[in-house]
């Protein structure tokens, strides 16, 4: 029998949750101010679950490593969140949506907790809405849609290409009033350092205050982490600079179970490097792909002339473009999930077909001419004008693409000097959202009880792979409707506890092991920086545990990451004291946890014999290219279980995953 | 375009921390390459400090694609630097000439203390936002359609276009008075746009105000500099409501 119980409750699918809601055990509103609740991370789940806690009466203290709560990574996020409002009459229900993302997680996800998901996502819209979230409407006034990868209804809710930004805006707000109202404590420039536990329980964290380097000790009832995905182990991500794993990985040392680190997104277009002082990877939405068309030339002697800038893509004829998305898969054609289309973008780059003059030649077309010109004509003739001339289509045209995505546009000129209206997006994919992440139950609760975890931090929703516009999704759910009902359930034993006190001693000698981390690498006056080692970590990563793995370089990854580790202990130089603003610390103790995650992503990609959405296990693959699972040994999520600074001990347990109301098929986008 | 490598001088503001007085310190960084953002051009710099043992230089930054609104640089007299519409982290080199000197400093404001180095203390903006920008509804179980209340296109795009405010502060530093009239009427009007915003705009206007006062920034006095440098190009039409709210508000409210 699996240590680990998912807790899913029986019943009928649809039924699982509003049954399951009806019999939770409830926390009285008098009750409620007795208890103390800490979230760690306050982007979209993180500030959505502080500020409904807060409205709920409960003592909320949340915490964030940047300036203000409102400089979350979510705020990145550009093309939209997905709904099954069916306001489009085009086959949209809660089913659907359910479904959508089951298989788009390629049959690896929790079946009970994804219906949860869509049966809430209505209401998410609705809660911003009423927050005053200005999202994109129709001339008749309602809420427009858009369409958005791995499914065939137009379900997506959006606010031009930044759409985290204003749910991110909307939950700040609401934590703004809670903060204001002084029911939330608010810490930033604030760094979880790790968690600490009595009898067992979640019952509070150790904080660096960033700019005074002072360590803190603060208690709760319970502990939500909500600190975000982990992809900056590659170095090069869409992530922010300074987004990290710890305080996942700290819960993780503490008891969390971890689960399917090797499940990463690797979303296909995103602006390719330019160099080796690159510091991070740039998105470029997915929503661009409801209007650009993804292609290479179909002649390999124009792809090399492209390169060396002796032929534009613009000289290339429609006959002599490869539209390889829309060959390979005419029923989703450029809208196939993002592990399928980034393979695909591998795969002709690989064969030589390329057009970016970088060092690995890695780099495809996204190209908007045809949308532009369909857009413009159309355009035209609602002006009226049913004989438009092409220079006006191409300006109505361009003016209707700029109305949809305008900001995405000015992004890309601003970082390649290149127009794209004028000239195909040059896209590659890169590094961007992460599906594993600590293992939580049904309740969100991680293997340590009085621990939850919400947002992209947990691992539960999306399987191997996560559709576009689901992270918002998610991430609100958590927050906004999850989190209330089942942290009251756990709550409901606490309100005889009184206050936690920070004097025992879990608590002195967490705090004495920070301090001791913090002085060891301050001492240790080597002689590389932190990012020479975190770059050596993102090679490592990004080429034997990337888009393609296999068996040998899985082994080496292994062994390299553990030696790099200890080179980096042996040789890290990090200049500064601890009581004082210092990047160079809070980047050398996020790095160490990286090295951890690292080793520990690569030994979860080795023990999983399959390839499934965003792992792909090159042995393990059909005569067309697409992923093989094997449902028979592999469909479980794989929780590792820390047992010591040496990663190669960790123990793996696995939770099978049963679909009891849907038939498991091959993922086929064709 | 290709890119190529040039030199450059940099002269950029070093203090200890908020009580130590700062001084503009000088250096060379050679073989930047054009293709590099401004930000990624530091990197090179405190990597070479680094490798020199000297302490590297602190600067806010974190999404690096201007929408997060750390980065807060002001370069050769401007916010976020000489292009337009653009964060600090979206700057890129080849917008300056090899053998170029750059002078790097601060947000300069009494609202913005200096933290150390070009790190500053923007929670006024955020003590702003608690004192009103926001719609009192909590999260409810039982929500209204989304759709229940359409809303113009004209109104839902010009509060788009108002909640675009990355809040970065650009707007305070470019301005002669240190106001933050630009940031906060770019929140007034989002919220006042809409009818869920109509329910308590006139408390939220000044309740608004009144916080900006308190923070210490300075008054308006329609220069105009911010909406030339806000990387979001907010306009000063926000302002504009801004201020007919308030009159509104101060006429009629309870």
């Amino acid at each position: 029998m699996s240590v680990l119980d998912s807790k899913i409750p029986a019943g009928k699918l649809s039924d699982k949750w509003t049954d399951y809601k009806d019999h939770l055990k409830l926390v009285a509103p008098n009750n409620r101010p007795k208890i103390d609740i800490i979230v760690v991370g306050t982007g979209l789940a993180g500030a959505s679950a502080a500020a409904s806690l807060g409205e709920m009466g409960y003592n909320v203290k949340a915490f964030c490593f940047q300036d203000s709560p409102r400089r979350a990574h979510s705020i990145a996020a550009q093309g939209g969140i997905n709904a099954a409002k069916n306001y489009q009459n085009d086959g949209d229900s809660v089913y659907r949506l359910f479904y959508d993302t089951i298989k788009g997680g390629d049959y690896r996800a929790r079946e009970a907790n994804v219906h949860r998901l869509a049966e809430v996502s209505g209401n998410i819209i609705d809660q911003c809405v009423a927050q005053g979230v200005p999202f994109a409407r129709e001339y008749g006034g309602l809420l427009d849609n858009r369409s958005f990868g791995g499914t065939q209804v137009q379900r997506t809710f959006y606010a031009a290409g930044q759409t985290g930004q204003q749910l991110l805006l909307g939950a700040y707000s609401a934590l703004s009033r809670q903060i204001g109202l002084g029911r939330v404590q608010m810490y930033n420039r604030h760094e979880m350092l790790d968690l600490v536990k009595v009898d067992g329980k979640a019952r509070g964290i150790i904080a660096r205050n960033l700019i005074t380097g002072e360590i803190e000790r603060h208690s709760a009832h319970a502990v939500i982490i909500a600190s975000g995905g982990y992809g900056n182990v590659y170095f090069l991500s869409t992530n922010a600079m300074g987004s990290n794993v710890t305080a996942s990985w700290k819960v993780h040392k503490k008891g969390a179970f971890f689960a399917n680190p090797c499940y990463v997104q690797i979303h296909p277009t995103c602006i390719p490097v330019h160099g080796i002082n690159q510091s991070k990877l740039t998105l470029m939405s997915e929503s661009l792909r409801n209007s650009g068309r993804i292609w290479v030339p179909k002649k390999k002697e124009d792809a090399e002339a492209i390169r060396a800038g002796r032929m534009r893509p613009t000289d290339i004829a429609e006959e002599d473009r490869d539209y390889y998305l829309e060959r390979r898969y005419p029923a989703f054609g450029n809208l196939v999930p993002r592990d399928v289309a980034s393979r695909a973008a591998k795969e002709r780059c690989d064969a030589g077909f390329g057009i970016e003059a970088n060092e690995t030649n890695e780099g495809v077309y996204l190209d908007f001419s045809s949308e532009i010109r369909s857009k413009g004509k159309q355009t035209a003739y609602a002006q009226g004008d049913h004989n438009p001339s092409d220079e006006k289509i191409w300006d109505l045209g361009k003016k209707w693409v700029e109305s949809k995505y305008g900001n995405l546009f000015q992004m890309y000129e601003k970082i390649t000097d290149e127009n794209p209206y004028e000239t195909p997006m040059k896209i590659y994919p890169a590094v961007h959202y992460t599906m594993g992440g600590v293992w939580v139950d049904y309740n969100l609760q991680s293997t340590i009880p009085g621990c939850f975890v919400a947002g992209e931090a947990n691992f539960s929703d999306h399987g191997a792979n996560r559709l576009g516009a689901s992270a918002l999704m998610q991430g609100l759910a958590d927050g906004y409707f999850v989190l209330p009902y089942t942290i009251s359930d756990y709550l409901a034993n606490e309100i005889r506890t009184g206050k936690i006190p920070t004097d025992s001693p879990e608590f002195e000698q967490a705090e004495q092991e920070v301090k001791a981390t913090i002085n060891q690498f301050l001492n240790n006056n080597g002689n590389r920086s932190v990012d020479h080692f975190h770059k050596r970590l993102g090679h490592i990563m990004w080429n034997k545990v990337g888009m393609a793995r296999n068996e040998q370089g899985l082994t080496e990854a292994i062994s390299e990451i553990a030696a790099l580790k200890e080179e980096f202990r042996r040789d890290v130089f990090v200049p500064g004291s601890a009581d004082e603003l210092n990047p160079e610390l809070e980047k050398a103790l996020r790095v160490a946890d990286f090295m951890d995650l690292g080793q520990l992503m690569a030994q979860d990609a080795l023990q999983r014999k399959e390839s499934c959405g965003g792992h792909f296990r090159e042995e393990y693959q059909d005569a067309e290219g697409e992923t093989l699972r094997d449902d028979e040994n592999f469909k479980f999520a794989g929780a590792w279980e820390y047992t010591g600074d040496n990663i190669s001990n960790s123990v793996l347990h696995k939770e099978e995953l049963k679909y009891e109301f849907i038939t498991i098929a091959a993922r086929n986008y064709k | 375009m290709a890119s190529k490598n040039i030199n450059i001088t940099l002269k950029i503001w070093r203090q200890k921390n908020v009580n130590s007085k700062g001084s503009m310190e000088t250096y060379k960084l050679n073989d930047v390459s054009t293709d590099s953002s401004f930000l990624e051009m530091l990197d090179q710099l405190n990597e070479q400090l680094i490798n020199e043992r000297q302490e590297p230089i602190a600067f806010d930054h974190d999404c690096r694609e201007g929408i997060c609104g750390m980065c807060s640089l002001f370069i050769n007299g401007e916010a976020h630097g000489p292009d337009r519409a653009v964060t600090t982290c979206q700057l890129h080199m080849r917008k300056f000439k090899d053998g170029e000197t750059i002078y790097v400093e601060p947000w300069r404001a009494k609202a913005f203390p200096v933290i150390k180095d070009l790190v500053v203390d923007r929670t006024a903006f955020d003590r702003i936002q608690q004192a009103g920008g926001f719609v009192s509804v909590n999260t409810s179980g039982n929500t209204i359609d989304a759709n229940a209340i359409p809303i113009p296109k004209t109104d839902a795009d010009k509060s788009f276009e108002a909640a675009t405010c990355i809040g970065c502060g650009a707007c305070v530093a470019s301005c002669v008075n240190a106001s933050a009239m630009l940031f906060v009427s770019a929140k007034v009007s989002q919220l006042a746009l809409l009818p869920q915003g109509r329910v308590e705009a006139k408390q939220r206007v000044l309740n608004m105000v009144k916080q900006m006062d308190e923070e210490g920034f300075g008054n308006c006095t329609n220069t105009g500099a911010c909406a030339v440098e806000c990387p979001k190009e907010i306009s000063l039409d926000n302002i504009a409501r801004m201020n007919r709210e308030y009159m509104s508000a101060m006429v009629s409210a309870e």
